[in-house]
């Protein structure tokens, strides 16, 4: 195993989040505030509560989540996609360092700048409305889970694009909708019957269900199959990656 | 001075791309340790191609790569260890500062921190006082050194610099010249592909001549010049002549750029030059001259040469 390579890599990345300390922290930070105080003031006084917790209260998991998403994707999509369009990728393909120690490298960093960023976004919601975490255990096992497979996510998705336009469409056109549909500023249980049944088609649901039943014990599908989703996804995830570096895709010809 | 052990295997290396055009055939070489072999082609002969295949940048198509006896596939972290590669482009991190950069590729080819050595391979390249400078602020000589710099940070066996000095200014290519020297005198094994021919001639012990992706030549540069390389006698004649006479058609003679020049092209390695021989019909022929020299053909002159015969 080379350590030094993983450690390199891994340092590199949480550099460029030093550099970039607005864009990676303090942006999310300001957005989330923003969606607390249009959700949670504007529209949670019209929706009191919903399964005996505030409105506030109960979208904080579905915000953590929406940034924890979208940051994990956009942090690993350009740590790989940035090499390969400066050209400095030949270090990384020319280097002793397997899949694993590259994957591990770069995921590893943007799942815990995600990580980082989820805490900071718990911690900012707590200055607007009054937060529970009934099973702080699981609640961190679903951020690391959730930031890990949405990482590997992002650097498949960094892998694949070749401009980008294509780097920006999936999270823009995919991700976010998904997020907003998948119950971030609601229970599913409150759409029609037909909606209900299309939504558990969403994966976001079950990351977004477990998440909040850690918080306040409420879900809108068991907590088994959330981990069992949320597992699932971080294995194709992973069998993805592992062709990508096997058949060279996008990286060498 | 070079080794006899191979440090780099070659054999039947062989690439085809996807859209079918085949860029390396049945490419076979080996490398002594410690030598300094230059790769001169043409542009798109198969040179940048061969030396991705070996540091694994790209994959072959068929044939295998040896690096100290270990297979580069197989054996990728042995192999990629020991080699250094200083690629064509300008391809540098852009926020980084150097010696991050640096560190970086220590790292990345899995060696431990070492602030001292660092430290002397910017100073050998000049780039002390520039360590702590962002890249994007740097000029592209200082960049090209940069990337020598990141392919040494790992204390290589073996460094490939793909066109080292393509736009580098006169004073900067001598200074690296004189790296690429010291390297070898430090045992570092340098393959470098070049455009200045002047620039193998300088520093190559073995010379490869690659193109259309067939490796057509390789030879020891002294041996090249002398076996390949033309001789020429210049006589600068008192009176320009309107053409040559014919009674010295025997000795192939050709009219100079300027009127006056009188060029005779011989091997000096032949048991007669001819030149006597020359300078007796001249005379006879009534032609004088008022200065003469020899010039030894360049290796821009064979490989120009050579590569018109190929084609």
């Amino acid at each position: 195993m080379n350590w030094h390579g993983i450690k390199a890599i891994y340092k590199f990345e949480m550099a460029r989040t030093r550099r970039t300390l607005f864009q990676s922290i303090v942006s999310p930070v300001i957005s989330t505030s923003l969606y607390f105080v249009v959700f949670g003031a504007a529209i949670g006084s019209r929706i009191t509560e919903i399964d005996g917790v505030s409105y506030g209260s109960f979208i904080v998991p579905g915000l953590i989540m929406l940034s924890l998403l979208t940051e994990s994707i956009s942090n690993a999509s350009f740590g790989i996609y940035f090499p390969k369009f400066s050209g400095t990728i030949y270090e990384l393909l020319s280097a002793p360092v397997s899949v694993v120690e590259v994957v591990v490298g770069y995921v590893g960093a943007a799942a815990t700048k995600s990580v980082i960023l989820g805490g900071i976004i718990l911690a900012t919601a707590n200055f607007f409305v009054d937060v529970q975490i009934l099973h702080p255990y699981w609640m961190f096992l679903f951020l690391v889970l959730t930031a890990l497979t949405f990482s590997l996510f992002g650097f498949i998705l960094g892998v694949w694009a070749d401009n980008w336009e294509k780097l920006a469409i999936v999270p823009t056109l995919v991700i976010t909708p998904l997020t907003f549909l998948g119950g971030s500023f609601y229970s599913i249980s409150m759409l029609p019957p037909v909606w209900q049944t299309v939504t558990l088609f969403n994966p976001v649901v079950y990351l977004i269900s477990g998440f909040r039943w850690s918080f306040y014990e409420n879900a809108d599908v068991a907590v088994g199959l959330s981990v069992m989703m949320t597992c699932g996804f971080l294995l194709v995830c992973i069998v993805a990656v592992w062709w990508i570096f096997k058949t060279g895709y996008r990286l060498r010809v | 001075m070079s080794g006899e052990s191979p440090v780099l295997q070659v054999e039947n290396l062989n690439k085809i791309y996807d859209d079918g055009f085949e860029a390396l055939k049945d490419i076979n070489l080996e490398i002594k340790e410690g030598e300094i072999f230059a790769l001169l082609g043409p542009n798109g002969a198969g040179k940048t191609t061969l030396i991705n295949i070996i540091c694994g940048i790209v994959n072959a198509s068929s044939g295998r790569v040896l690096v100290n006896g270990y297979d580069h596939v197989t054996d990728f972290r042995r192999t990629r260890s020991l080699i250094g590669l200083v690629p064509q482009e300008l391809t540098t991190e852009t926020f980084e500062s150097v010696l991050a950069t640096l560190a970086f590729s220590r790292g990345l080819f899995g060696k431990p921190p070492d602030a001292a050595y660092l430290e002397k391979v910017l100073k050998s390249l000049s780039l002390w006082n520039k360590k702590d400078n962002v890249i994007m602020t740097l000029s592209g000589g200082m960049k090209r050194r940069v990337l020598i710099a990141k392919a040494l940070a790992h204390e290589p066996r073996v460094l490939f610099l793909d066109e080292p000095t393509a736009g580098v200014d006169v004073e900067l290519r001598q200074d690296m010249w004189q790296v690429v020297r010291e390297l070898r005198a430090s045992g570092v094994t340098v393959i470098l592909t070049t455009h200045y021919i002047e620039e193998a001639e300088q520093m190559a012990d073995r010379i490869g001549v690659i193109n259309h992706g067939e490796l057509v030549l390789v030879q020891e540069k002294a041996r090249l010049m002398r076996e390949l390389g033309k001789k020429q006698l210049i006589l600068y004649l008192d009176d320009p002549l309107p053409e040559i006479p014919r009674q010295l058609d025997a000795f192939d003679l050709q009219m100079g750029s300027d009127p006056d020049e009188l060029i005779y092209s011989y091997d000096s390695q032949a048991n007669s030059t001819g030149i006597t021989a020359l300078l007796n019909e001249l005379r006879q022929a009534g032609i004088h001259f008022s200065d003469l020299k020899t010039k030894q053909s360049s290796l821009e002159e064979i490989f120009v040469d050579l590569v018109k015969r190929i084609r």
